[in-house]
């Protein structure tokens, strides 16, 4: 039922076209990560360098890009937020991380609170309060940006949700640093 | 000169034909060599049935050198000129070695590598590393009677560019095709998946004499996924000796005052360790130059002076694990691998911290090399083992150094390999045309906590304002694991490239020239080498070809197909003639020829990837 249709592809153009097209897998950002770790496998059974060790130099060079190029698209593919990233992308809108802080203006209000609360926090149970605010950010942002992606397309709100999602998983980040540096002194 | 084979239309000339290929595993204490026969991979063993070569080489007047146990046994008589653990120099500078006095052959400080000082000169890791592969070898093609098709070798999981490259280098001085340098536990997953039939996730927790790793993996279908790996390039058993050395030394205040001394009380620490492991108590004695030490060692008392080593063995499971998104209780199995996971110890703390009992069903010491056996078969075409393929990912971040001594990280650590990853950068001042790159390697964000892997330039960016450049900045990662970069400014496309090489390791001048040295003192002519080398190479691409023909012929026009019939013509003539250099020429042509046919094969078994799995997930 699933199946996108086949084929937009032809041989000629097959290594140059996008991660979607590459997976056989329909553009957008829900998909059935099941699905793409067996394709990710089926693929790379055939073109893997492994496979053409006894082969001629052509054909060792093509299987090194090839597995390269499946390598790069599952990499992006099964990271939500990269796959995120990459479909504002592909709908012309760039994240364009450090020169462009363009967020959602209430997201920017909440972390100056939060940066704050880093600063100040001392406590195991400080540390647990930020962890899940954090948590539950990450979870509302990906459904925010599901929404914007495959819903109701608005590719410049969701490259704005993306920048903060961005924001959040770098924040994480430094929580974990400082509770490790805190809490081990 | 040899009359030209035509085979039958459409048949190879023997496409069964079988090759051979080892697996070696090239450990710090000992080495071992394994083979598939008749389906099934066995270490071989030498002409005394033994299977472990201890990794010891001793230089001896007039350049001979003994090898194995008998440099093994001269160790405390001539400490100065026989190496032992060589493994942990490989592809370090001596400001790299913490531990450097506690070295019984004198270390020296090369440029790109350590050296040691022997009797017949200075030598390179590398090179003493090439004498044990080349001392295997023999072993291989004295045991199979036949010439080696090529090699896989392990190393440790954990090891960087520079220790990888040392050991390809190595291989290649010893003079083995290397088919590919495998990861040491992800090859004993492979020998104990196969053998165990397992599916599901597993963590394979590899102690050997100077390194540890760990390896998290997930198992199905014949394909070998490793999803994080982890681990320490120099800690090992070797140092739970020194830790009991140095604890015993304290003791009995005693001081180490010669070589033959440092020797003997590692050796001596070495035993009383291994005694431990079976017996709750055993005596220390040995004889020193200051004087003799005669104590009797309690299990407890050594696992408490051992037990920060032990500590810092599970701190890398703890990140591994976190980096795989896993939790102890999603694994199906623990693999115990390395000589040194016999020490109970071990066994106790990884089954307390992984909350199951860790699996010990095959040699820890031989499944490294059985594993690579297997994938070396794979590898030249064998397929007796079914499909296997093997994913692994790079051990540590990768680099380049940005304003304020920073490293911005272009590849995170645990990508799957093979891989290219870019970032792109900009001019920090005014009409700056050139950009130097420093390419790092390791997990701090301090370019003087990182690898310095190698630095390069790239020059003729026109004039412009700061900021205005876009330079791309490219890592490429191969199938085993080395590193090449590749810089270009987007707007002229001037360019720069590098094979990360030349700051740690040996430049291919280097190699070439040590190579040339190996052949006079073994008194084989260079030029029949490389004939060879071509020649075998001919074969190979002959066989490929004509392979692919014989398979997808039908997608050529004729007169593409005659035209690809005539270069392997061409290259079957040259290579029955004496030079190399026309062989490789040839070989290059049809190369080039083949080119076209070799990418629409290629686009041809991605649809047909595709398309099976469609079919799959219909059903």
């Amino acid at each position: 039922m699933n199946t996108p249709p086949l084929f937009s592809l032809n041989s000629s153009t097959l290594l140059q076209s996008d991660d979607f097209v590459l997976f056989q897998l329909p553009r957008r950002f829900e998909i059935d990560s099941l699905e793409l770790l067996e394709r990710w496998r089926a693929l790379q059974k055939m073109a893997h360098p492994d496979r053409f060790s006894m082969q001629g130099d052509a054909a060792k060079r093509l299987s090194l890009q090839w597995s390269t190029r499946i390598n790069e698209a599952y990499q992006r593919l099964k990271d939500p937020l990269r796959r995120a990233a990459y479909l504002c992308h592909l709908n012309g809108v760039e994240i364009n991380a450090q020169t462009n802080t363009a967020m959602p203006a209430s997201f920017l209000m909440e972390q100056m609170n939060w940066r704050e609360a880093l600063d100040e926090a001392g406590s195991a149970a400080d540390f647990d309060a930020i962890e899940h605010w954090v948590e539950t950010q990450i979870t509302t942002n990906e459904q925010a940006v599901a929404k914007l992606l495959d819903l109701e397309p608005d590719p410049n709100a969701a490259g704005a949700q993306v920048r903060a999602w961005m924001f959040l998983e770098r924040f994480e980040q430094s929580v974990r640093e400082r509770r490790d540096l805190k809490l081990s002194l | 000169m040899a009359l030209l084979q035509i085979s039958e239309p459409g048949r190879a000339p023997d496409p069964h034909q079988r090759r051979i290929a080892i697996g070696i595993d090239l450990g710090t204490t000992h080495s071992l060599v394994a083979t598939v026969r008749h389906g099934v991979a066995e270490c071989l063993p030498d002409h005394e049935g033994r299977v472990m070569l201890p990794s010891v080489v001793q230089y001896l007047p007039k350049g001979k050198r003994a090898i194995g146990h008998n440099a093994s046994h001269a160790a405390s008589a001539d400490p100065q000129n026989t190496v032992t653990s060589v493994k942990r120099l490989m592809g370090r500078t001596l400001a790299d070695l913490p531990h450097a006095q506690r070295w019984s052959v004198a270390l020296v400080d090369l440029p790109g590598m350590v050296g040691i000082q022997t009797l017949e000169g200075v030598k390179t890791p590398v090179e003493v590393s090439a004498e044990l592969l080349a001392t295997l070898r023999q072993r291989a093609e004295e045991s199979l009677d036949d010439d080696i098709t090529g090699a896989v070798i392990t190393v440790p999981a954990y090891f960087d560019d520079a220790q990888r490259q040392a050991t390809k280098d190595a291989a290649k001085l010893a003079g083995l095709e290397v088919l590919r340098l495998i990861n040491e536990p992800t090859a004993a997953a492979i020998a104990y998946g196969l053998d165990q039939a397992s599916e599901g996730l597993f963590a394979v927790y590899d102690l050997g004499g100077g390194t540890f790793d760990i390896s998290i993996l997930r198992l199905s279908q014949g394909v070998f996924e490793v999803l994080a790996t982890g681990g320490d390039s120099a800690l090992g058993g070797d140092d739970y000796d020194h830790g009991l050395s140095e604890w015993v030394l304290e003791r009995v205040g005693l001081r180490l005052d010669t070589a033959s001394d440092k020797s003997l009380m590692l050796k001596t620490s070495r035993a009383v360790k291994e005694r431990l492991s079976v017996d709750p108590s055993a005596r220390f004695i040995v004889q020193l130059s200051s004087g003799t030490i005669d104590l009797e060692v309690r299990r407890e008392a050594f696992e408490a002076i051992t037990q920060h080593l032990t500590q810092k063995t599970l701190q890398a499971c703890e990140r591994a694990l976190k980096d795989a998104k896993l939790k102890s209780k999603d694994l199906n199995g623990v693999v115990m691998v390395g000589g040194s996971t016999r020490m109970p110890q071990i066994q106790k703390s990884a089954e307390a911290w992984f909350g199951q009992a860790p699996l010990n069903n095959l040699n820890p010491d031989e499944v490294v090399a059985l594993g690579a056996a297997i994938q070396a078969n794979q590898l030249v075409g064998n397929h007796t083992e079914g499909d296997l393929l093997l994913l692994d990912v790079t051990p540590l971040s990768l680099g380049i150094e940005t304003m304020g001594g920073l490293v911005e990280r272009i590849v995170p650590r645990n990508q799957t390999v093979p891989t290219a990853m870019a970032q792109d950068f900009t001019t920090y001042q005014d009409g700056q045309t050139a950009l130097m790159l420093h390419v790092l390697q390791g997990e701090r964000d301090l370019v003087s906590d990182c690898r310095s892997l190698a630095r390069f330039e790239l020059r003729g960016i026109p004039p412009m304002a700061a900021g205005a450049a876009k330079i791309r900045v490219t890592f490429t990662i191969d199938a085993d694991g080395l590193l090449s970069v590749q810089a270009q400014e987007l707007s002229t496309k001037v360019q720069a490239q590098i094979q990360v090489k030349p700051s740690y390791g040996l430049s291919d001048d280097q190699i070439a020239k040590m190579l040339q040295e190996g052949f006079e003192t073994a008194e084989v002519d260079m030029k029949t080498r490389a004939l060879k080398e071509a020649q075998v190479n001919a074969d190979r691409i002959l066989m490929a070809t004509q392979n692919a023909l014989s398979q997808d012929g039908a997608i050529l026009s004729v007169q593409e197909k005659t035209e690809i019939e005539r270069l392997m013509l061409d290259l079957k003539r040259a290579s029955c003639e004496d030079s190399a250099a026309l062989i490789e020429e040839r070989i290059d042509l049809l190369a080039k020829g083949t080119e076209a046919f070799a990418a629409e094969r290629m686009n041809q078994g991605i649809l047909q990837a595709l398309r099976g799995q469609h079919i799959e997930s219909l059903k």
